[in-house]
């Protein structure tokens, strides 16, 4: 879409300084009209920049109040369709109208562990000095592949 | 004293190790990093100090950010690297560094592993070769677990949140004091006792008013590829649907040229051929689905103009094509007026149904819509609001405008020390390459650039290519490693800027000046003689690379004297970029994202005008020199920025295989 700020949802992220939208859009476009003198909607976040907006859905997929949705790209597509998903902890539901009304819905996982629940270097052996050297990283999961020595002509 | 817009508070800080961006290759590398530092600490006392700054939100950043639907490098038990190599030479017809691929291809699947212990869903196949989600708690790929593959080294996810998790445990790994968030680093700065050596790095608060100053022994630059730099074929909203993230703007090329950088293979480029206008991605359908792209009249092009390839020997006789040669062969049916092409869906999805039960048709189908909702929702966005139901009716299929990145297909970027066991060359051969410049493909340290202290990964890497998601991030563990040890060798030595902080200063902030001293003498202040905004210096840019330099507007040829009219062009727009206006923040991030535009355009053009040959049919022609020449042009070209003299010196090195190439093309051996 760009995607656009419902003014009867969007609540400015109960007046703090700045909205999840503005924190996670990936290309600076969500911004925080505080005064309305920008929109004439006081403590709504806007799309700044509609035509950079890439539809990644990350602020759509981050606002609390859900009060974010797409209107796909005017240059490009028909009205009146409308994708939009609902995420959360493990898995993340779309429901998808198009123009001529059908409707679709689709949930898929998302994570198969606690959100925050990653513990980066937990059971990982610390790593070895003596091979900063060498190829490998400092802990191996079963993934390196050494490769046949024969393959490299120039050895 | 808290800054204001036009007078910035300065930040300075000095740390050991800078990680620029916050992409799969930063996350990586922070991972990797955090654990060396901790033992290099109780070895040697050395305790390094870590800072990563990315111009987003980590959770959301760099190419990944939207998520994916498939992981498109895992090697797997059953292959070897040198395998790997080999493909990643043939797509990008036969000039790629092996030592690199081999090494990202021996290291990428320690990644992948990683990222399904924190939580990311793989699909797995079970024993009657039926195809489960990520979420069913079916055997991990570590342990044997059977992936879906898409292809020779693809495996499909649910991927949605792929970023956010890899992120968690980089995030984790460093702790938050280490991230700065929000600031935008421009220029690099090389050190005043040793011009080719980098010392620190500047850059802006996207959200303050501060300017930030980092004093370092080494960096690790990876800010992603460069999209827009090209008109694109939307012009108006969809300006903003690039099929590579619209927030990669080139600053990796940009800031290492400026930093002395070699810069190598710039003049590749990938034109990927998606689903028109939403760029969604075709690798599932065509592999996975089984469909097949086929010209207005239903016939596959692939079939029909297959003996084009023969022109291209031996890069068109391979199992899989270069992947510019089958954009090569898709053109002929458009310029030959017979288009639109279409992927042909509805045959595809009808076969496969013949032997489904209605449970797995069910299954089939949301496979399909994840494939985009996973990666690119807005290519949903055009089916509904087009009513097409993949199974109904086919999807336009066209040739994108010209991207340029080092990490998914194609090999522009950055000439990095590579690894020292794979048998690389260490001596030059061809004459022409600047004396100050290192000869041989390893100088000390993996990962690091022809100035001491830059380091890359992921799209900075130039002639590797086809790292995606996961090599970025193993590439960037790589690069960490390195790091550690350069800083361990390097501990008692001090970083000294070679240019005052004020004036660095004055050089991030002159579009905000411009602004302040002239806004008041128009009316409208978008038009103003003494200034240009940032979004109509990126129309000129774009107009100049689509109208001369081998875009959209010209089929993707262009000659000599097209490229000379365009570089003229450029050297004005160079001027006319330091009266760039910033009427806020978000502008003067826009202004600093269109300079790092401007001289990552003119490496691509000044690497296809020495390049006597057209070396990516399909990618882009040069009509005056329309043949791939082996004998002269089966080599490297590579570049150098002098920032005093804004000028770019081209010149050769040598290629030279270090895996067996010939076994692509007998039909025995894939």
């Amino acid at each position: 879409m760009p995607t656009y700020v419902r003014t009867d949802k969007c609540d400015g992220c109960k007046g703090q300084d700045k909205t999840a939208c503005m924190y996670i859009c990936p290309h600076d476009l969500m911004k925080l009209d505080k005064d309305g003198s920008e929109t004439g909607h006081a403590m709504r976040a806007f799309n700044q920049e509609p035509e950079q907006c890439w539809e990644c859905y990350s602020c759509v997929k981050i606002c609390p109040q859900q009060a974010i949705e797409a209107r796909h790209y005017a240059d490009i597509v028909p009205l009146g369709g409308q994708v939009q998903p609902l995420r959360g902890s493990d898995s993340i539901m779309w429901t998808i109208k198009f123009r001529n009304g059908t409707l679709k819905r689709f949930k898929f996982p998302i994570r198969t562990t606690p959100e925050g629940s990653i513990d980066p270097y937990g059971g990982k052996p610390s790593a070895d000095m003596a091979k900063i050297g060498q190829p490998g990283f400092f802990v191996q999961v079963n993934g390196y592949r050494a490769g046949n020595p024969a393959e490299l002509i120039r050895k | 004293m808290a800054g204001e817009f036009g007078n910035p508070e300065v930040v300075q800080e000095e740390v050991d190790i800078l990680l620029i961006g916050g992409g799969m290759a930063c996350c990586g590398a922070s991972y990797e990093m955090m654990r060396w530092a901790e033992a290099a600490k109780a070895a040697t006392g050395v305790d390094l100090k870590i800072k990563l700054v990315d111009k987003a939100a980590m959770d959301r950043s760099g190419a990944v950010a939207q998520g994916l639907s498939a992981i498109n490098t895992y090697i797997g038990p059953e292959q070897d690297p040198a395998d790997y190599a080999r493909m990643v030479s043939n797509d990008l017809m036969g000039i790629t560094r092996d030592d690199l691929a081999y090494d990202l291809g021996r290291h990428v699947d320690e990644s992948v592993h990683l990222f399904e212990e924190w939580g990311l869903p793989i699909w797995k196949l079970d024993e009657n070769g039926e195809r489960h989600d990520g979420a069913q708690g079916m055997t991990p790929l570590k342990d044997g677990g059977k992936p879906v593959r898409s292809g020779k080294w693809q495996i499909m996810i649910n991927g949605e949140s792929y970023k956010w998790i890899v992120a968690e445990a980089s995030k984790k790994a460093l702790g938050l004091d280490r991230i700065q968030e929000r600031v935008f680093i421009v220029k690099l700065v090389n050190d005043k006792n040793d011009p080719r050596r980098v010392a620190g790095a500047v850059g802006f608060s996207t959200r303050d008013h501060k300017v930030y100053v980092y004093k370092f022994k080494a960096c690790l630059l990876a800010a992603g590829g460069c999209v827009n730099i090209f008109r694109p074929r939307s012009v108006g909203e969809g300006t903003g649907r690039a099929w590579y993230p619209v927030w990669n703007a080139g600053s990796t090329y940009a800031m290492a040229a400026e930093a002395g950088a070699e810069l190598t293979m710039m003049e590749n480029r990938f034109v990927p051929a998606r689903f028109k206008d939403g760029y969604g991605p075709v690798g599932a359908w065509f592999l996975l689905f089984k469909s097949q792209a086929t010209n207005a009249f239903g016939e596959v092009y692939m079939q029909k103009n297959k003996e084009l390839l023969n022109d291209y020997p031996p890069y068109g006789q391979a199992a899989v094509p270069a992947s510019c040669l089958r954009n090569h062969l898709m053109l002929k049916e458009m310029k030959e007026g017979r288009g639109p092409i279409y992927m042909d869906t509805v045959t595809a999805l009808a076969k496969l149904k013949e032997t489904l039960t209605p449970r797995e048709v069910k299954h089939l189908e949301a496979e399909a819509w994840e494939d985009f909702l996973d990666m690119c929702v807005g290519q949903c966005g055009i089916w509904v609001g087009e009513n097409i139901e993949p199974e109904k009716k086919n999807s336009e299929l066209m040739p994108t405008e010209p991207y340029l990145l080092g990490s998914h297909s194609g090999c522009c970027g950055i000439w990095v020390s590579g690894p020292e066991d794979i048998g690389a060359p260490t001596s030059e051969e061809l004459a022409g390459v600047p004396n100050h410049l290192p000869s041989g493909w390893h100088w000390g340290y993996r990962s690091m650039t022809t100035v001491k202290g830059l380091f890359t990964a992921g799209d900075g890497v130039g002639a590797s290519g086809h790292k995606f998601s996961s090599g970025s991030h193993a590439e960037g563990r790589l690069a960490a490693k390195a790091m550690v040890k350069f800083c361990l060798d390097n501990k008692d030595w001090k970083p000294e800027l070679d240019t005052p902080v004020e004036q660095l200063v004055e050089d991030i902030y002159k579009p905000v000046r411009n602004y302040i001293e002239f806004k008041d003498y128009t009316t409208a202040i978008d038009v103003n003689p003494n200034y240009i905004t940032p979004k109509m210096l990126q129309f000129r840019l774009q107009k100049i690379m689509d109208e001369y330099v081998a875009g959209v507007a010209t089929y993707y040829v262009t000659n000599e004297h097209m490229l000379n009219v365009a570089q003229e062009k450029l050297d004005m727009l160079k001027e006319d970029a330091q009266k760039m206006r910033a009427k806020d923040l978000h502008e003067l991030l826009r202004a600093w994202e269109n300079y790092h535009r401007i001289l990552t355009a003119e490496a691509h053009l000044q690497h296809i005008l020495f390049r006597q040959e057209s070396r990516y049919p399909g990618f882009y022609y040069r009509a005056d020199k329309n043949f791939v020449d082996e004998e002269n042009w089966h080599c490297f070209v590579n570049s150098i920025y002098d920032k005093n003299t804004a000028k770019w010196t081209c010149f050769k090195r040598k290629h030279v295989d270090l895996v067996d190439k010939s076994k692509l093309f007998k039909p025995a051996a894939h």
